[in-house]
């Protein structure tokens, strides 16, 4: 499927001196230029949150670009191994991504589940579908809201907002919590689903898909916005595999890779939906707009899941039985990978046999997505710059850890 | 009593109050401008903006200016401190000269010089010099950005303007503002973009033609003013604020009031080249010096209504697509406009 002699070692952004030149004037008289070095952040308003990018410009025109990130790092993965017991460090992976907090725990949960082989009861596995899919609802709503004010619209953001209230409101009645919620636990959820969860739920279906027309016909397809993101930050299909880069972004351009689909894990083998990939409709397979266009669709074909998945909701026991102290075997190891809003969230456990893992590492799909910024705006405007930062669609919380 | 007497036989005095009533209009229209701007701007996003300042928050923009009034000036260390404390003024003085040959009615414009409209297009040129001053003197590289793309895009969108104006000359024969809007005084079908007060048959043939034209200055008129699709010099997700980055306080307000000045500078040229200024759109309805400053108001409203509502709707343009549209689109349809207004009124 993958065509491996295209796969190249990716060139690493190295130190830059800035490069002095001479350009002739129309007059013939010669003059003497120079580039300049220009931070971008971290108190930057499009950078989303704390990156710093220093970027070496040639009057607008981009000539090299590296990321500095740390400026939130919270010793996430140290944090893991001093906590006293597994269940503890779920709040922890909340807040890695925190727009996208149901997916983070899960992900760790299943980790746990594997690593201990629980079997978690149908209801369960149903509910934890519902809910990452809202939340990757919620996760694209940011995502494609902010991506308008970089491109310089504002109102999309607030019609986002008001549709991401919607989904908070969901998880609030479901958790109690709107952004960090806990709710999903070793070996199942902390409550069931409150009685009027799945009328409220169904509504929101009915109301959002009318939504998802109306942004596209504000923003998607807006003429100026079409000019600028076309073209933009193309990012060939060699060089998003080269780097590892997941989700969305992987997905535009052009590679039909979604972990839903191609590592299944829990019940969404039994669900019917399409990944959704860039075809380049506006411009070169890649670019910006296919980005954009992938989240869009995607928000699509996850209401298709959680209405499959509303229909279908088994009665039953939203706790698996499990053991008082979470304690597994000594030197057991485990990696899971699961298809996050941003792309592959994985987790790789090594268990010493004592209540708190002996390390756990997480694979962010934001921190290796960022990865190959520098690679694709090289030669584009400061505007591109924005515009392809915007669409890679970080979450700092997670890339600094 | 005897004080104002000899006050108004003061050349010099009278003319001092008078220039000055344009200020009063600027700091009051201002005022309006910015309510309306947010909340028009708000039930655009579905929110309900200011609420609890006065009723429905209409005192809302008069706590802004003097919140900023109150605020800390602070100019950076290393900045050139004389270009950086002269140049919201100077900003601010190239809108302000504009309000001398603004027809505000039939008996009330600063100044009645022939070169009207060339005088408009002239001092739209002097804001220029303020954001340059400002982006260099701020010794900050976004602001530097801001300023010199300030510069290039205003320079490159005079052209368009310059060129809408000329059209508007060719047909009316005058470039004094007064002579132009008498020209179209009578009722709406006198307007220029439909055409102007001519033979029928030639007014029919005019029309596409004026018609373009009346678009275009519009167009360039919003980039003359920087706002959304145009608004590079303060792109605020590229270059954080653009020129105005490292402003605090009331000089920062200079350059706030300069923008909503100059948003009313624009609306009122397109106003009174192409939709009969003062006249009253009914004819000799509603018509007389004083209804002249209400429509002159209230059509120049009209085009502030517009800008906001396009403002909150689009995404920004990329800069070389900003160049594209002034040098490769605007310019171009213009030439051929002079060309066919120019055949039609020789014919």
């Amino acid at each position: 499927m993958i065509d491996l002699t295209m796969l190249q070692p990716p060139t690493l952004p190295t130190d830059y001196t800035v490069k002095l030149g001479h350009t002739k004037t129309s007059t013939g008289k010669t003059i003497r230029t120079e580039e300049m070095i220009v931070n971008m952040g971290p108190q930057h308003p499009s950078t989303h949150g704390v990156l710093r990018l220093e970027i070496v410009i040639d009057g607008e025109i981009i000539v090299d670009c590296i990321p500095h990130i740390g400026y939130l790092h919270r010793c996430f993965e140290k944090h893991c191994e001093q906590m006293t017991n597994y269940q503890q460090i779920i709040p922890y992976a909340d807040r890695m991504d925190y727009c996208s907090a149901m997916t983070n725990e899960w992900a760790f949960v299943l980790a746990v589940e594997r690593l201990l082989k629980i079997e978690v009861p149908e209801r369960v596995e149903y509910i934890r579908v519902i809910m990452a899919e809202l939340q990757r609802i919620a996760s694209h709503l940011i995502a494609v809201g902010t991506y308008g004010i970089d491109s310089g619209a504002f109102t999309p953001f607030l019609y986002t907002f008001i549709d991401r209230e919607k989904i908070l409101d969901l998880f609030e009645m479901t958790c109690g919590a709107r952004l960090l919620y806990n709710y999903i636990w070793i070996g199942g959820l902390s409550h069931d689903l409150p009685p009027n969860f799945i009328g409220q739920a169904k509504d929101f279906i009915t109301y959002f898909h009318p939504r998802i027309t109306m942004l596209n016909d504000l923003l998607t397809y807006n003429e100026i916005f079409v000019k600028r993101t076309a073209n933009v930050g193309v990012l060939p299909k060699d060089v998003a595999i080269n780097f590892a880069v997941s989700g969305p972004q992987l997905r535009g351009s052009g590679v039909n890779w979604d972990l839903r689909r191609d590592d299944p894990y829990s019940i969404y083998h039994k669900l019917e939906w399409q990944p959704q990939i860039g075809k380049g409709e506006v411009g070169t397979v890649g670019d910006c707009w296919d980005r954009h266009i992938v989240r869009m669709r995607e928000m699509e074909q996850s209401l298709n899941i959680i209405e499959q998945a509303l229909a279908a909701l088994p009665e039953g026991n939203v706790k698996a039985a499990i053991p008082k102290r979470i304690r597994p075997e000594k030197d057991a190891e485990i990696y899971v990978r699961t298809e996050a809003s941003r792309g592959e969230l994985g987790y790789y456990i090594i268990s010493d046999g004592t209540t708190s893992p002996f390390r756990v590492k997480a694979r962010g799909p934001a921190f290796v997505n960022l990865s190959v910024l520098p690679e694709i705006v090289r030669g584009g405007l400061i505007a591109d710059l924005v515009l392809t930062a915007g669409s890679i669609d970080i979450v700092l919380g997670e890339v600094d850890r | 009593m005897e004080f104002i007497q000899t006050l108004l036989a003061n050349q010099v005095l009278v003319s001092i109050l008078l220039s000055a009533l344009p200020l009063v209009f600027i700091v009051l229209m201002v005022l309006v401008v910015l309510y309306t701007e947010m909340k028009v701007a708000a039930h655009i996003q579905d929110r309900v903006a200011y609420m609890r300042t006065g009723w429905h928050g209409v005192l809302q923009p008069i706590a802004d200016m003097l919140k900023l009034l109150q605020k800390e000036d602070i100019i950076p260390t290393k900045s050139d401190k004389l270009l950086f404390r002269t140049a919201p003024f100077i900003a601010f003085t190239g809108t302000y000269v504009a309000y001398a040959v603004l027809p505000f009615s039939s008996i009330y414009i600063g100044s009645n010089i022939n070169l009207g409209a060339f005088f408009l297009v002239a001092a739209g040129s002097f804001v220029v010099i303020g954001i340059l001053m400002a982006g260099w003197a701020s010794n900050n590289k976004w602001s530097l950005i801001g300023g010199i793309r300030s510069a290039s895009q205003m320079i490159s969108y005079e052209i368009p303007t310059a060129l809408a104006v000329i059209i508007v000359v060719m047909i009316t024969g005058s470039l004094n503002l007064q002579d132009v809007t008498k020209f179209q005084d009578g009722g709406m079908g006198n307007w220029i973009v439909f055409g102007g007060p001519l033979p029928w048959m030639q007014k029919l043939m005019l029309m596409p033609f004026t018609l373009v034209t009346f678009f275009i200055l519009f167009v360039a008129s919003i980039a003359e003013v920087n706002r959304t699709p145009f608004d590079f010099p303060e792109a605020e997700s590229e270059l954080v604020q653009g020129f105005n980055t490292e402003y605090s306080g009331m000089r920062f307000a200079m350059f706030y009031l300069s923008e909503y000045a100059n948003l009313f500078t624009v609306s009122a040229v397109v106003v009174s080249l192409f939709l009969g200024g003062w006249s009253s759109p009914f004819g000799t309805f509603m018509s007389g010096p004083l209804w002249g400053i209400f429509w002159f108001v209230v059509k120049a409203y009209m085009f502030m209504l517009i800008q906001i509502w396009i403002r909150w709707t689009l995404p920004r343009l990329r800069v070389d697509q900003l160049m594209f549209v002034s040098w490769k689109v605007l310019t171009p349809w213009l030439f051929v406009c002079i060309l066919g207004v120019g055949l039609i009124l020789v014919l």
